[in-house]
């Protein structure tokens, strides 16, 4: 097959594990194999959770599934990981979470202290965000099929404002934070992988969101234009989805983005880019110029910040959607990944 | 073709594996302690010293004398780029 | 990312250029690299690096943009997964698609594309057990651990890894393991380097030299391109600020009419180099002719296990020999794009039968390689 077409003609042969990452390859395989089939103008918008109206009233509506390996890691586990994502989808479009499901795959063989482990997690991890766990689903598939156990969850939220946080809302002048430090969770994975056994005293961020954006919301209104959380793909793909979905150009400085020391240290090590590592418990905020300073301090008043910080703004499109100072004064594109992030030695 | 970085030694000890047999760096990774293999470094490190890591091996270790010739090169430039602004 | 523990290094002795900061470093030697180029005759001043690392590293900081115009930076030849031809990984491939066998790798070989587009990570996808591991030395641990398992490391890089990967093999052969081996595709930069500037009408007059390479091999091996060739040498750390000083280096030589071997990284960097690596290195390997994707063989340029080790060759223990002979398209030019000679806009098969999914040589294959590059940017560099 000349460049892996198959027979239908499109470009994906097989999946790969880059499929997955949230870079580019996964970018052709919702296009070529979900939104070719499909589309509809709420799909299409690609947002982190679908926005609904029911008899008038306005809901978001989101999945996530979770397959992480290690399933319990420094800052936490599987359980704490699916409640906090699809409560973070949710809260990314300022959305009040009321209720989520829970489906759960699980291998044959899987210990129970380990179910029951995870399962007191997704409990502590609900409660804590004041969301209720109303409808799940369980299967158990033979070993091997299945590696120990996957989750889903989906989510149902209230949209309580009366204007949408998209992207496409962002104009130039406007600033982009961060509510803290960038590639914690994917370091800390990422150095849990077989082979690599790397430790370092990394900590996975992973956290709910939906106080910190609502009280931005609330607060603010219509000068928060969008969040995002940088997940899959890292800070730098989310960046450049952003740009591309505004039509604008986003210029970051490389010296404002905050970066623990242990998770540059590991990152140098491994030939890594924290920019492109995964976030499980921050969020990126787009708005006025005027709203700036105000959504900075309500970041740092919330114990869910760590360190936030403004980090670039919004400019008429450029010749590339994301542009960096780096951190000695020069200037570079900061492109999408293209799968996943993976460690050099070369 | 090198990714490699200077890291700190912490201690120097026997391998625990007795058939993987030989002495060991451990060294500062944040805030834990990884080992490092020394069959190839050109001088055996002390507890203190920097090595530079590659693939998990000790390529070299920097002396306070070599680190002060590094500088002494940018001192140079830097001298040479003042006189030259006059 | 600046190097957080370099810079506690260089922190330890008091002096002005100490207390500035990075940032002001590369300031002021882009400052005076703009005031010594009016000094180097010929426009433009083309300057090459081989080492993978520093590509990677110029592109993350931005310098092309901070260097003035009339300096041409070109990547070469230095990326040893980039030149890793295309037999080497159909073969690894099968070696990953037998029975019993599990291929250990560095990460950076995944995906790089082995005829038909078939790659390492594909023949994952497909079944084949193929491992990524960040030391040759997990590859023994893995064989050490599991002894059902039939081990094979995939040795990639030049002469910073070919020390790691001899060591690795002693220890190996010391604990007598039957189920370890390694397959060598291990180049060596000095015959490469002959063989680059040996040809005619090259367009380079200054090589920045590989740091780490450098930290094993020392300044002795470059020395035949001042002294043969009138090429400039600098050795060079991966820092922004240690790449910029290599480059000023650089032009001070060819300004000075006097080319030579600069060390501009001795904290990394001895003279003689490392002798116990060197020794290890050639203990455990002996020279052999090499294919590098895109340039054809380069006679001694390999590293072949001696059979004293044959136990641990991959090669003497499976067949390694290609499933299908070298299809190498005869139109890639990457050999002149590396010397300056040609763009990659002259070559036929650039973004045709040449792409990043769909490489032929090695400036595609690297994600800032000349041909990538230009692929992605169109020829601008933002």
């Amino acid at each position: 097959m000349k460049n892996g077409l198959g027979p239908s003609g499109g470009s994906i042969d097989m999946v790969l594990l880059d499929h997955g990452s949230g870079g580019l390859a996964s970018s052709r395989l919702i296009k070529e194999m979900f939104l070719a089939r499909l589309s509809n103008p709420i799909l299409d918008e690609l947002e982190d959770s679908a926005e609904l109206h029911l008899e008038g009233i306005r809901v978001a509506f989101s999945t996530d599934s979770y397959v992480v390996d290690p399933i319990f890691f420094p800052g936490g586990d599987i359980g704490e990981l699916a409640v906090n994502g699809t409560i973070n989808d949710l809260a990314m479009k300022g959305a009040e979470p009321v209720a989520l499901s829970l489906g759960l795959i699980l291998e044959e063989g899987f210990p129970g202290q380990d179910l029951a482990r995870i399962m007191d997690s997704v409990a502590r991890s609900a409660r804590q965000a004041g969301v209720s766990v109303v409808t799940g689903d369980t299967k158990v598939v033979p070993r091997g099929k299945a590696d120990k156990i996957f989750i889903n969850t989906s989510g149902l939220g209230l949209l309580l404002h009366d204007f949408p946080l998209t992207a496409s809302r962002i104009r130039p002048s406007d600033l982009i934070l961060i509510s803290g430090t960038v590639g914690d969770h994917g370091a800390t994975i990422m150095t849990r992988r077989e082979g690599l056994g790397l430790d370092g005293g990394l900590s996975s961020d992973t956290r709910p969101l939906h106080r910190m954006a609502r009280a931005l919301v609330d607060e603010l209104g219509p000068e928060v234009r969008a969040f995002r959380d940088p997940t899959r793909g890292g800070l730098a793909t989310s960046l450049v989805e952003m740009a591309h979905k505004a039509g604008l150009s986003f210029e970051i400085r490389e010296e404002a983005i905050p970066v623990r020391d242990e998770v540059a240290q590991v990152c140098e090590i491994l030939g890594l880019d924290p920019l492109y590592l995964a976030n499980e418990g921050k969020m990126i905020a787009v708005v006025s110029q005027d709203a700036a300073a105000r959504a900075l301090e309500i970041m740092e008043s919330m114990p869910e910040s760590d360190g936030p910080a403004v980090i670039g703004r919004a400019v008429e499109r450029g010749v590339v959607p994301v542009v960096m100072e780096t951190a000695v004064g020069g200037r570079r594109a900061v492109e999408m990944l293209t799968g996943e992030p993976l460690p050099r030695i070369c | 073709m090198c990714v490699a970085v200077p890291l700190r030694v912490a201690e120097i000890r026997e391998s625990e594996d007795d058939l993987l047999a030989g002495p060991v760096a451990l060294v500062e990774v944040g805030t834990g302690l990884q080992e490092v293999r020394l069959e190839i470094v050109d001088r055996m490190p002390e507890p203190g010293d920097y090595v530079i890591v590659h693939a998990g091996f000790a390529i070299h270790t920097l002396s306070q004398e070599d680190a002060a010739k590094s500088l002494a090169l940018f001192q140079e430039a830097a001298l040479a780029f003042d006189r030259a602004e006059g | 990312m600046p190097s957080l523990v370099s810079s506690a290094v260089f922190s330890s002795s008091i002096s002005s250029m100490d207390k500035m900061d990075r940032r002001e470093r590369v300031r002021l030697l882009a400052s005076a690299i703009e005031r010594e180029l009016p000094n180097v005759e010929g426009r433009p001043v083309t300057i090459m690096e081989v080492c993978g690392t520093h590509t990677m590293s110029i592109f993350r900081h931005g310098l092309r943009g901070l260097l003035p115009p009339g300096i041409k930076l070109i990547s070469g030849p230095g990326c040893p997964v980039c030149v890793t031809s295309q037999s080497q990984i159909d073969a690894a491939i099968a070696l990953s698609q037998l029975p019993g066998i599990t291929v250990a790798t560095f990460g950076d070989m995944l995906r790089v594309p082995g005829s038909s587009g078939l790659s390492l990570a594909k023949a994952k996808a497909q079944g084949a057990d193929v491992r990524m591991v960040y030391s040759p030395f997990d590859a023994l641990a893995l064989a050490r651990r599991e002894p059902w398992r039939k081990v094979c490391f995939l040795a990639v890089g030049f002469e910073t890894t070919a020390p790691v990967v001899a060591a690795t093999i002693r220890a190996a052969a010391r604990v007598g393991l039957e189920n370890f081996t390694v397959f060598s595709c291990h180049k060596t930069m000095p015959k490469a380097l002959e063989t680059l500037f040996s040809a005619e009408d090259v367009r380079v007059r200054g090589l920045l030299c590989p740091g780490h390479v450098s930290s094993i091999i020392g300044e002795g091996p470059y020395r035949f391109l001042p002294e043969s060739y009138g090429i400039s040498c600098a050795i060079a750390g991966f820092e922004a600020d240690e790449i910029l000083l290599g480059i000023l280096s650089l032009l001070r030589q060819m300004a000075s009419g006097r080319p030579r071997v600069e060390n501009c990284y001795p904290r990394a960097v001895s003279p003689g180099g490392n002798p116990r690596a060197i020794a290890e290195m050639e203990a455990v390997f002996k020279a052999a002719d090499a294919l590098w994707r895109g340039l054809g063989n380069i006679p001694g340029s390999g590293l072949e296990i001696r059979d004293e080790f044959s136990a641990y060759d991959a090669a003497s223990r499976f067949d390694l020999s290609p499933p299908a002979p070298e299809k190498r398209a005869s139109s890639c030019i990457c050999g002149q794009v590396i010397t300056g000679k040609a763009s990659p806009a002259d070559c036929r098969l650039f973004s045709r039968a040449c792409t990043p999914s769909d490489p032929q040589g090695p400036c595609m294959v690297s994600s800032e390689g000349a041909c990538a590059a230009w692929f992605k940017y169109g020829g601008v560099r933002p």
